[in-house]
């Protein structure tokens, strides 16, 4: 059986969805194809469920500090917590989200395939029996884990996906990579009640952040118990599999027992399986080579999201999913962002958007840096969270605001702020001549552009 | 302080007129002695006319295309010591470059009025109505290079839907960013020079850009025009075997190349020319028309003063190899080279682009099969030198590649009849055909 249409996406993760949703908007004929579930990982084993799991533990974690002295003087008895039912909950609001995204796609006139695709030139592919033609193809097919050679996935050794949905709590998790997801889900276990310790190979947290943002996140991690391995690299499984063998900061071989060990050391575009190489697409180093329209080396044939590149995060494939769709459409677009927020969801959360100090110094820019911490903000002594800062980076000729940093409780809803304002071309006098509602956490964010100007009123 | 004026000196002989074609300085420019002020144009050539004294530009004394008497006052500098004129008593007519008045309640900028009258490009209307309006807005800024313009989301979406890219575009906001206001300012300012971006291979294109015919664009129309209306043109076009003059001519280039300079064909066919003409003088002639259409006075002449008809950047211009009847091949090529560079530099001399009795046309490579060459009012004849290409020929019963050249000439039917025509081409056809007659005779 053959099926003809304009255009094929295949994957339906955010970048592809988004695509099959604004090409249906535009008239375009679309089919998109999906082997697992609609949402791809950000809304079956990413973004979401861990956002999910990352609030219940919060829950559970606030809940367990009432046990003892709580300032507030609420006291309770130790709360218990039902992981069966917390995945559960988890697992309903995945449904809704992807149901919604099969609803959308749905009304927006878009055929979706159930099944695995399987590329077999430029304009045409198959899904089992059923081969679809069409005059655009989009690849949207994501990434995947990736696994250590001398700790494979299986048995104790989990990946994220398994790690977003735990039969059981383990007494002793082992996260190997103190990224963003290790450390995210690092530190929802242990407010679970874990006891988690972090191995990662480089001198310290979020390696790709700078010392400054990272500081109260270990501090946080002390705090809460979080054991830190820095600078050690892990060698294999244990005897008797039950947990790693490692060579720590001094050089010397060591063992950690633990009933489960989550790799997560980042994630690789998925490029294998489907018959990719087949089409030959320059790349550009594992991933597929794009231009500032997600063009590949192949005519109409277009890739977008995390098969494309760094960063790796849902919201830049659905921009580029939008924006594909509206160029088969005849309209004349560029993904030219000027900068793509990227947050963590640790405690406290890392917001970075645009250009940091160092940065904006390495591209020989003249700039001026201001930072304000949450301790004089009225709005985080109320929320208990004192805990970091906002940081401004700002061009010192004309003040326009190249880059904003933030560490703090919630400061993830900053990161709207700081996005617009970037896009918008702000200067600083622009954001510390807008008021702000008090007492909110956003204060911080004009009085970090009053500072960078030099007169910042609260501290 | 003082006023000078210099005046529209005479540049010639008979030259009442002189047309102004540039202006190398505005009002306000300060200047130095010997600095180039203005280009002015005769009916051939063009002359620049330098400032004899240091001083600022109060006022011009016409617009470009213009044309003024000689002695008429070109330019009035503003100059140290007492000048040799009087303040301009009519100041009231000429383009204020000072507010004469300031209306109540608005004093502009000094430095901000000239900003903006400088970088949009019109006066900004200084005198203004009543309500006192705001101080003009700063100019737009360009940025540097390698700099990212400045833009909001929207904003930007709407340059790539109008295909601009906004790397081109002035921003008047605060740091330079670019607005709605800018892009509709642009629009309507550069529509022309669109930059297409995405697929602009089929991008519909809109604006239209009027163009001034001024200057030696202006003579060659008039030129042009005068021919066209006064002769009744016809033209005779004939094929001309040159494999032997080719032969020829690559002998004597790799023979006397070196010392003597290398020949291209144009001597070789003014030789040709001037030779058939001591044939047919009809054709080295000028008709002065006296009474409206009607060929008055033919004057034959004995020397022949070769107009060749040169492409340069400005225009078509005809320099003047004179007494083409006295010269070698090599004195012609050396007097061709020497004259087109002049003209195309504009160094060409008055009398080195008048006074031509017949004209040569030629495009070289580009000269096409046929052309219908205008004849160089008032002359009588001119003749076309169109491409050389390699043909099959039939000679002795048997084909044979020869090098062909057609001559397409064009002479007033008023003068010269077809017959004469005719011959005298075939004249200079049997000449370069065989060649060693052109040294022969």
């Amino acid at each position: 059986m053959t099926e003809n249409t304009t255009l094929l996406v295949i994957g339906g993760g955010p970048g592809g969805y988004v695509a099959a949703i604004r090409a249906g908007q535009l008239g375009i004929p679309t089919i998109l194809v999906e082997g697992a579930d609609l949402g791809g990982t950000c809304l079956n084993i990413g973004c979401i469920p861990s956002k999910a799991l990352i609030h219940a533990a919060d829950a559970f974690h606030q809940a367990a500090s009432y046990t003892g002295e709580s300032p507030l003087g609420i006291r309770t008895g130790p709360p218990t917590i039902d992981v069966t039912q917390t995945v559960a909950w988890k697992d309903g609001i995945v449904k809704r989200l992807t149901g919604g995204v099969g609803a959308l796609l749905k009304k927006n006139g878009v055929k979706v395939v159930q099944g695995w695709a399987r590329i077999l030139d430029g304009k045409t592919v198959e899904v089992g029996e059923l081969r679809i033609r069409c005059e655009h193809l989009l690849l949207a097919t994501g990434s995947v884990a990736v696994g250590l050679p001398f700790l494979p996935f299986g048995g104790n050794v989990v990946s994220s996906t398994e790690a977003l949905a735990p039969a059981t709590l383990p007494e002793h998790l082992v996260v190997v990579g103190a990224g963003y997801i290790g450390l995210e889900l690092g530190i929802a276990y242990r407010k679970l009640g874990a006891r988690v310790t972090v191995v990662e190979a480089a001198g310290r947290v979020l390696p790709a952040y700078d010392d400054e943002l990272v500081k109260p996140l270990a501090a946080s991690l002390k705090r809460l118990g979080v054991a830190l391995h820095l600078e050690s690299s892990v060698l294999g499984l244990a005897e008797g599999e039950r947990g790693i063998r490692m060579r720590n900061a001094g050089g010397e071989e060591v063992a950690l027992e633990a009933d489960r060990v989550l790799v997560a050391v980042g994630r690789r575009p998925r490029t294998e399986g489907y018959g990719l190489e087949s089409l030959l697409l320059d790349m550009s180093g594992r991933y597929v080579r794009i231009d500032n329209q997600c063009r590949t080396s192949m005519r109409n044939v277009w890739a977008i999201g995390d098969l494309t590149g760094e960063p790796m995060l849902a919201h830049r494939a659905m921009a580029q999913g939008e924006m594909v769709a509206e160029i088969i459409a005849g309209k004349r677009r560029h993904f030219a962002p000027t900068a793509i927020p990227a947050v963590c969801f640790t405690d406290p959360e890392v917001v970075v958007v645009g250009m940091t100090p160092q940065e904006a110094a390495t591209l020989g820019m003249d700039c001026l840096t201001a930072s304000f911490p949450f301790a004089a903000n009225g709005r985080a002594m109320t929320l208990e969270s004192t805990d970091g800062f906002v940081r401004v980076v700002a061009r010192k000729d004309n003040h326009v605001i190249v880059g904003w940093q933030a560490v703090g409780g919630a400061v993830s809803e900053l990161s709207t702020a700081f996005v617009q304002s970037i896009e918008m071309g702000a200067q600083l006098e622009d954001v510390a001549g807008t008021i702000h509602a008090h007492p909110t956490l956003g204060e911080a964010v004009q009085e970090a552009a009053l500072r960078a100007l030099g007169h910042a009123l609260h501290i | 302080m003082g006023q000078h004026v210099i005046k529209m000196p005479d540049l010639g002989e008979g030259i009442a007129e002189v047309e102004v074609v540039a202006w190398r300085v505005q009002p306000g420019d300060a200047i130095v002695e010997d600095q180039i002020l203005a280009d002015v144009m005769t009916d051939k050539a063009t002359v620049e006319i330098p400032s004899p004294v240091h001083g600022t530009v109060v006022s011009l004394g016409g617009k470009i295309g213009e044309s003024l008497a000689v002695g008429a006052e070109l330019i009035r500098l503003e100059v140290e010591g007492a000048g040799n004129a009087k303040p301009a008593a009519q100041a009231s007519d000429q383009p204020a470059d000072e507010p004469a008045e300031v209306p109540h309640g608005f004093v502009p900028e000094p430095a901000r009025v000239a900003e903006a009258v400088a970088s949009v490009a019109q006066a900004a209307p200084v005198v203004a109505a009543p309500p006192p309006r705001p101080a003009p807005a700063p100019a737009p800024t360009l940025r540097a290079a390698g700099e990212k313009p400045l833009a909001a989301p929207a904003v930007r979406k709407r340059a790539w839907d109008l295909g601009i890219e906004l790397q081109y575009v002035a921003g008047s906001g605060p740091a330079g960013r670019i607005t709605h206001t800018d892009l509709d300012a642009h629009l309507a300012g550069h529509r022309h020079r669109q930059a297409a971006a995405g697929d602009g291979r089929y991008a519909e294109l809109e604006g239209e850009e009027a163009i001034p015919v001024i200057g030696l664009r202006r003579k060659i129309a008039e030129k042009m025009q005068l021919a066209k209306r006064q002769i009744p043109h016809f033209t005779y076009v004939e094929e001309v075997d040159v494999t032997e003059l080719e032969a020829l001519r690559g002998q004597l280039n790799a023979r006397y190349g070196e010392e003597r300079g290398k020949l291209t064909l144009l001597p070789l066919l003014m030789r040709a020319v001037v030779l058939a003409i001591r044939r047919f003088p009809d054709v080295n002639a000028r008709v002065t028309e006296e009474n409206g259409d009607q060929a008055n006075v033919v004057t034959r002449y004995q020397p022949v003063h070769m107009g060749i008809a040169t492409q340069t950047d400005a225009g078509l211009m005809v320099p003047v190899v004179r007494h083409a009847e006295a010269r070698d091949p090599w004195s012609s090529a050396a007097e061709i080279a020497r004259l087109a560079d002049a003209a195309r530099h504009g160094k060409a001399a008055r009398d080195e682009l008048s006074g031509s009795t017949i004209t040569i046309t030629s495009l070289g490579a580009l000269g096409g099969i046929v052309s219908t060459p205008v004849i160089n009012h008032p002359e009588v004849a001119i003749v076309g030198v169109n491409r050389i290409v390699d043909r099959p020929m039939i000679r002795n019963g048997g084909m044979v590649a020869r090098k062909l050249m057609n001559l397409s000439s064009s002479f007033d039917h008023r003068v010269i009849d077809g017959m004469v025509a005719a011959e005298f081409i075939q004249t200079v056809r049997s000449y370069l055909e065989s060649p060693a007659t052109l040294f022969v005779e």
